[in-house]
């Protein structure tokens, strides 16, 4: 009998596990709650990072490696991060060669662009979407393996949760084919989840509508650790909006943008008329080494400080000038077309002649399911384990958004399509390696699949008939706008607490919701109440991690216990402070270690392996980019 | 009439419960909010499924994701035009009111607004959209393209198959065979790259015979409709230069291997 393999998820990182499968001849079913070409990868905007070193700066991944770690303040466990940098170069060629159309240089080469957290040209594109180019390079090989019969696609399927042995070992998952509302049960060897982020358990923020966390959620309540859920990126420059906040890429101040408000409070005047000298451009002039590049949570958290600590926000509110009309509209066309567009269209207003007023928005989630890795002495990932990307359930997987493991405490912009990409590569040998070591064998019992399906109906039927006064859409809507002020730029322990109750409040109101529709077709409704308590759980989850993690690290920032500020410009020549900062360092650079619990989450703190048993590659050191 | 800055915002939803039900018409009144798209209107809805005569109803299924326009998935008619819900922003475009809702009409209906495009995909596979790599396994970079080349077929390659341009397509209808525009611009898109040429014949002969380009009808309205701007009657115009060139090379191969004795 051949091996099965599940991948949940057809972005880049499920995408890339099929391929990898496929190529070895395995037949994989892919299961995805919309055709896998609209994945969210595709919102995906300004590159993909790999260390080629064409601009002769003299690049390379050993640099990669450390600017990634420094950027996530080392909370990453350093050998699959080296594995990624690694192999970077290497993915950008393949998908190269995949007909990707990047952009290219004047001979024809490869053109990349600068990015924030770096001071290389590191960042292969194809205009402003290049997710969106990349993703139809891994659908289109995928296509191909379907029509070769290695591929089944299950499009308009959610995962539901898994089927687990009495061992508590992966044997499969139960869907729902949300067109017909028919619950099945698939075994496999093998499963991969590559389900992405939960940006959608902050209600707007700009990731897609599709990205509700459901499926990590799920599996936290069924066994899955989830680390560093308190860890959630809050993109800095991003149009707000009713339905979604949408990005205004990184790349556009890797191409030359400029942030800026006018120096004088309540300034009315149009920003054509504003002399340069009464322009603030803050960022340059705080950081002058990286300038408009710094990481992420630096720059969010100066534009936020600059609109509600100082009030010189664009008319006293929530927005700062993100300005490229100084960059040729010729140029801006080729490298930014795509968010050029986006800006006109939603704005009304056309950037290449008017700076794009933007503000903050949650982005991306650096937390996600706890998996594995096996690597050798010098810190090298082994290539036949089957630890590779595996949770902590024995057959269980996740790449991409959905796993924790890359990133650390903050995400390198252009590093998320690379790390997507790898953890696929590598999850897919790895469950392969699984299913011819490891996993239990024998075909999975009838009983087994038939009891979780039944369960899974039983519960669909249940939530259908709920007949309560409750609107699940509109907890929904609370539960976002409460994350939003309780869990992004600036966390206070005493809104946290408050938070937590309110959830608690809300899982109480999810008992008296009304399941709005009793259709057998396309029942979103009842979709979406099932996927609202996983997003509650998960909610309480962030906000548990965040209320017990009392520093600041990355994108989780905590005023109330944050370091002084060193007396010196560099801050490792300030004795006093860095024995401070050490002391924080062996309190906190741990990992949140998420337990599901039905009384409420389980957190503890575990130090990284990486820097505990190996030698590490980097040694952790004070984050600053003066 | 220019649409209200304050008060409601009234929608018409066009709604069937599945491909066999009978069709109704809905109306609900929204509050008006700033900045409001098609999408967050019916957003407002879900929170409140109440038609305007005050009627509980259920929640109008559509599809959605990227709310960005790039993925395709928002497309419906939208006061007798076909566009993304999520870039059709009720301030900025001359909405007459009340704004009516539809799904597309040439695919198969799911529920409401929501329609099954899959032979949209199944077309992908017959024109063979795809570079036939060697594998995944380290080979260095591909082919080196010119910075024109490689813009132009950035432009075709944003396609994000959401069909508009089949919705206004005469040639397209659930009775015909009619590929379409996107499958044939697919095609361009890969016989345009160095390595997807190596098999460049494979993709005019799926573009050849019983609903292929010749069943084009020129009437260009894919390129109006177009949300991305891909000049599909270019790709279109040049698929059938090249598919003609294609049978002619085929009748004289074909010649010559009777000729040579070879198999016909």
């Amino acid at each position: 009998m051949a091996e099965r393999y599940i991948v949940v998820g057809g972005g880049l990182a499920g995408l890339a596990t099929v391929i990898k499968l496929a190529e070895a001849g395995k037949h994989v079913d892919v299961f995805s709650i919309v055709p896998v070409k609209r994945s969210h990868s595709v919102c995906a905007q300004g590159g993909i990072n790999g260390a080629v070193n064409t601009k002769g700066e003299g690049d390379s991944p050993d640099v990669h490696v450390k600017d990634t770690l420094r950027g996530g303040d080392f909370l990453a466990e350093q050998p699959p991060v080296k594995g990624m940098c690694y192999a970077a170069p290497g993915i950008i060629y393949l998908l190269d060669r995949m007909g990707v159309p990047f952009s290219r240089t004047s001979e024809g080469l490869l053109d990349f662009r600068r990015f924030g957290g770096t001071l290389h040209h590191r960042t292969a594109f194809a205009g402003a979407s290049t997710g969106q180019q990349l993703l139809y390079a891994l659908d289109e090989q995928v296509r191909r393996y379907e029509t070769e019969g290695l591929v089944r696609k299950f499009e308009y399927w959610e995962f539901l949760g898994s089927v687990k042995d009495e061992q508590g070992n992966c044997r499969g998952i139960v869907a729902l084919d949300v067109r017909t509302m028919n619950i099945e049960a698939f075994p496999a060897d093998a499963v991969m989840l590559a389900t992405g982020g939960p940006g959608i358990v902050y209600g707007r923020s700009t990731n897609s509508l599709i990205n509700t966390g459901t499926a990590a959620a799920r599996s936290y309540q069924e066994g899955a650790i989830y680390s560093n859920a308190e860890f959630v990126q809050v993109h800095p420059t991003a149009i707000p909006g009713q339905d979604k906040h949408r990005l205004m890429s990184e790349s556009a101040r890797g191409e030359g943008g400029r942030v800026w408000v006018p120096r004088k409070k309540g300034d009315t005047r149009e920003p054509s008329e504003i002399p340069s000298a009464e322009r603030w451009y803050f960022l340059e002039e705080k950081y002058p080494k990286y300038q408009n590049l710094v990481p992420r949570d630096v720059a969010t958290r100066e534009i936020f400080s600059v609109c509600r600590d100082l009030s010189l926000g664009l008319e006293g509110g929530d927005a700062v000038y993100l300005d490229v009309s100084h960059i040729p509209a010729a140029t801006l066309d080729k490298k930014l077309g795509g968010i050029m567009e986006i800006y006109e269209k939603f704005q009304g207003v056309d950037p290449r002649h008017h700076p794009m007023r933007i503000f903050p928005a949650v982005h991306y989630s650096m937390g996600g399911l706890w998996v594995d890795y096996e690597a050798d002495a010098k810190g090298d990932l082994l290539k036949d384990s089957p630890r590779q990307q595996m949770t902590n359930i024995p057959g269980l997987y996740a790449s991409g958004e959905c796993d924790y493991a890359y990133h650390g405490a903050n995400r390198l912009g252009a590093n998320s399509l690379v790390s997507c990409i790898y953890a696929g590569f590598i999850g897919g040998p790895a469950m392969m390696s699984y299913a011819k070591n490891k996993a239990p064998k024998g075909e999975v019992a009838s009983t087994l699949l038939e009891g979780a399906k039944k369960q899974w109906q039983e519960k669909f039927a249940a939530i259908g008939k709920m007949s309560g006064k409750e609107n699940p859409y509109q907890i929904g809507h609370e539960m976002g706008e409460l994350m939003i002020s309780a869990a992004t730029v600036v966390k206070k322990n005493s809104e946290l607490d408050v938070a937590l109750l309110k959830i608690k409040e809300m899982k109480a109101r999810w008992n008296n919701i009304n399941a709005l529709d009793t259709g057998r077709t396309l029942n979103q409704a009842v979709s979406y109440a099932n996927q609202l308590w996983n997003m509650l759980e998960l909610a309480e989850l962030m906000l548990k991690a965040s209320r017990l993690r009392d520093e600041c690290r990355g994108s989780h920032y905590k005023p109330e216990f944050n370091l002084p500020t060193p007396k010196t410009h560099d801050p490792t020549q300030d004795p006093e402070w860095m024995i401070a900062w050490k002391k924080r360092n062996d309190m906190w650079l741990k990992n949140s270690m998420g337990r599901w619990n039905a009384n409420g989450p389980d957190v503890t703190f575990e130090s990284l392996r990486s820097l505990q048993t190996e030698t590490p590659i980097l040694k952790p050191e004070p984050r600053w980019y003066g | 009439m220019t649409p209200p800055k304050s008060g409601n915002i009234t929608l018409q939803i066009e709604r069937q419960d599945g491909p066999n039900a009978p069709a109704r018409w809905e109306t609900f009144n929204v509050p008006y909010t700033k900045n409001a798209n098609v999408i967050s209107v019916l957003m407002q809805i879900q929170r409140s499924p109440v038609t305007s005569d005050g009627k509980a109803t259920t929640p109008p299924a559509w599809d959605a994701a990227c709310l960005e326009e790039v993925c395709g998935s928002c497309t419906m008619n939208i006061n007798g035009k076909v566009r993304q819900a999520c870039s059709t922003l009720i301030d900025q475009f001359d909405l007459e009111q009340p704004i009516k809702l539809q799904p597309m009409k040439k695919f198969p209906l799911v529920r409401d607004l929501s329609v099954d495009r899959q032979k949209m995909f199944e077309s992908l596979k017959r024109v063979q959209a795809w570079v036939p790599t060697d594998g995944t396994h380290d080979l260095g970079p591909g082919p080196r393209l010119s910075p024109e080349d490689a813009d132009l077929r950035y432009t075709l390659s944003t396609c994000m198959t959401c069909g508009c341009c089949m919705e206004v397509c005469p040639q397209v209808t659930t009775s015909t065979a009619f590929i379409g525009a996107a499958a044939i611009s697919q095609a361009k898109l890969f016989n345009d790259h160095p390595t997807g040429e190596m098999n460049k014949g494979d993709r005019l002969h799926a573009l050849m015979g019983d609903g292929g380009v010749a069943d084009c009808g020129k009437a260009g309205n894919c390129v109006q409709a177009c949300p991305k701007h891909i000049p599909l009657t270019s790709s279109i115009a040049e698929m059938h230069r090249e598919t003609t060139k294609q049978a002619l090379l085929d009748w004289f191969q074909k010649d010559e291997r009777k000729a040579g004795g070879g198999p016909a």
